[in-house]
């Protein structure tokens, strides 16, 4: 379904990604478990679109997502790590919004938003206006609507971030659902271990740009001879705390944004 | 062709229920209308020109659509600072259709504002010149919303801040205005200040509109028309380019 071969994004001298490939397959829940500004948000800005790799190969559903981005626009919904819900509109104006901006058919479309509304317990709520709903609620509501045209690949970037438990483990049964019941594939970047753990099928460690390990939750534990994922990740990707090297990667993202301005 | 529909809905539905700004941009307009209006209303009529209410009602209407489409720029910064406008970019349609979905939804709510400063107008004493006139008028109305959307919009698709945004537009806005020959007319005044007018688009916004609605124009509305036609397809275009070169 998306298929990477060494794909480099260099921001000015800076690798935010660097030579990194993988596959994943359809049907499954695939995902990027690295620290902040590890590359995470740079690959799926790629694979959407919204970025031009430096380097290297991408395929999403057999389409180059560099030269054909409308058609592989159509075939993936994305949940931003910032909401993009229009807060003066209500849950299902943002609905009919999407719809239209994905060309959907009139009778068909409404159907599937009534049901996605209803899986994701908004249906009630679909006349109020998005500025009230708490940030579970607006979480599930733009999770509902990337899935709206049926997507291919739901691309989901730190979904859970400023959660409570609950919310978050509500968010992934809902998520797991829908990937069994539309065998929707999907991709997503966490730093939270347990979740990865929990949710995907296959996990990628990703630091510095580079991919440390590819495998199952036990693959990794078991090559690393750890007790969990928390430990492998730490023991992979080591323990010390990196404000630095963070804050060096968006500080490049900025000053090449200031230059590709002029 | 739906994606450009629902995007221009999109704008009118957000400002239908912004009563507050509805209510609070009909602040200015009436200040100028009724303390200018009445207050310099003695002298303009001392002086042989008539009725100052008649001859500066259009510019009070065209200082409406002005602001308010020249401020659709922000809503522009506003939905790119909380990710709605990413929203819209992901979506397999070229950009060209979200800029002119949001540019003619903006040049709407800017249209259906200086109308309803019209119905002021009209409750303060303002007559036009008869009902067979109002389309005309109607159509220059729609060339200022248009040509000054498309303008807030390259400036909105050009900056970053909002503050700055605010800087610009309001450095831009005031001298627009009072040079356009909105307030005073421009027959008589000395030549510096004529040209100075006839370098200003606004004039020709003014001039035609009020050409439309009360039968006196300084510049002729044949050519009123010509220039705001022009400026509109440079400003839209200008407005095109800069937005595909926004980064989402």
């Amino acid at each position: 379904m998306i298929l990477v071969e060494n794909l480099t994004k260099s921001f000015g001298g800076l690798k935010a990604v660097d030579n990194i490939s993988f596959e994943v397959n359809r049907g499954e829940i695939f995902a990027f478990l690295g620290p902040n500004g590890a590359g995470k948000t740079t690959t799926i800005k790629i694979l959407t679109t919204l970025l031009r790799p430096s380097g290297g190969t991408l395929r999403v559903d057999g389409l180059d997502p560099g030269r054909e981005a409308v058609e592989v626009r159509k075939r993936f919904g994305i949940v931003f790590q910032d909401s993009t819900l229009d807060t003066d509109l209500t849950a299902w104006e943002n609905m009919e919004i999407h719809a239209y901006l994905y060309g959907l058919a009139r009778n068909a479309w409404r159907g599937r938003a009534e049901t996605l509304l209803r899986s994701f317990e908004l249906w009630d709520r679909r006349d109020d206006r998005v500025a009230v709903f708490s940030g579970g609620m607006k979480r599930r509501l733009e999770i509902a609507r990337g899935l709206l045209h049926t997507p291919q690949i739901l691309f989901l970037d730190e979904p859970t971030l400023g959660l409570d438990p609950q919310h978050r483990n509500h968010l992934w049964a809902l998520v797991k659902e829908r990937n069994k019941a539309e065998g929707v594939t999907v991709f997503l970047t966490t730093h939270y271990m347990d979740e990865a753990e929990r949710s995907a099928g296959r996990v990628a460690v990703i630091d510095h740009g580079k991919i440390v390990d590819i495998g199952t939750p036990q693959d990794l534990k078991r090559r690393t001879s750890a007790s969990s994922l928390e430990e492998a990740f730490l023991s992979m990707t080591g323990r010390s705390v990196r404000e630095e090297g963070v804050s060096n990667v968006e500080e490049m993202r900025q000053v090449v944004r200031i230059w590709s301005r002029k | 062709m739906k994606a450009i529909y629902i995007l221009w809905l999109r704008e009118l539905k957000r400002y239908s229920r912004s009563k507050a700004q509805i209510a609070t941009s009909l602040g200015q307009p009436l200040l100028y209308l009724l303390v200018l209006g009445y207050g310099l209303s003695p002298i303009f009529r001392r002086s042989g020109e008539g009725s100052y209410l008649q001859f500066m009602a259009p510019g009070v209407i065209t200082l409406t659509v002005l602001s308010l489409s020249m401020f659709s720029g922000a809503s522009l910064l506003w939905d790119r600072q909380f990710g709605v406008l990413r929203e819209t970019l992901v979506a397999p349609v070229p950009r060209i259709y979200i800029m002119i979905g949001r540019t003619f939804g903006s040049a709407s709510t800017a249209l259906l504002q200086g109308l309803l400063v019209g119905v002021v107008c009209v409750l303060a004493g303002f007559r036009p010149l008869s009902l067979q006139s109002l389309p005309l008028a109607l159509v220059f109305l729609v060339l200022i919303a248009v040509v000054f959307t498309a303008i807030g919009t390259a400036i909105g698709s050009t900056l970053k801040d909002m503050q700055t945004f605010q800087m610009v537009t309001n450095l831009l806005v005031a001298p627009l205005f009072f040079l356009s020959g909105a307030l005073f007319p421009l027959d008589d005044v000395p030549a510096a200040l004529k040209f100075a007018a006839a370098l200003d688009p606004l004039s020709y916004g003014v001039d035609g509109f009020r050409g439309a609605l009360i039968g006196e124009a300084h510049f002729g509305m044949k050519l009123c028309f010509a220039v705001l036609s022009v400026l509109g397809i440079v400003m839209l275009s200008a407005g095109a380019w800069r937005f595909a070169k926004m980064e989402a």
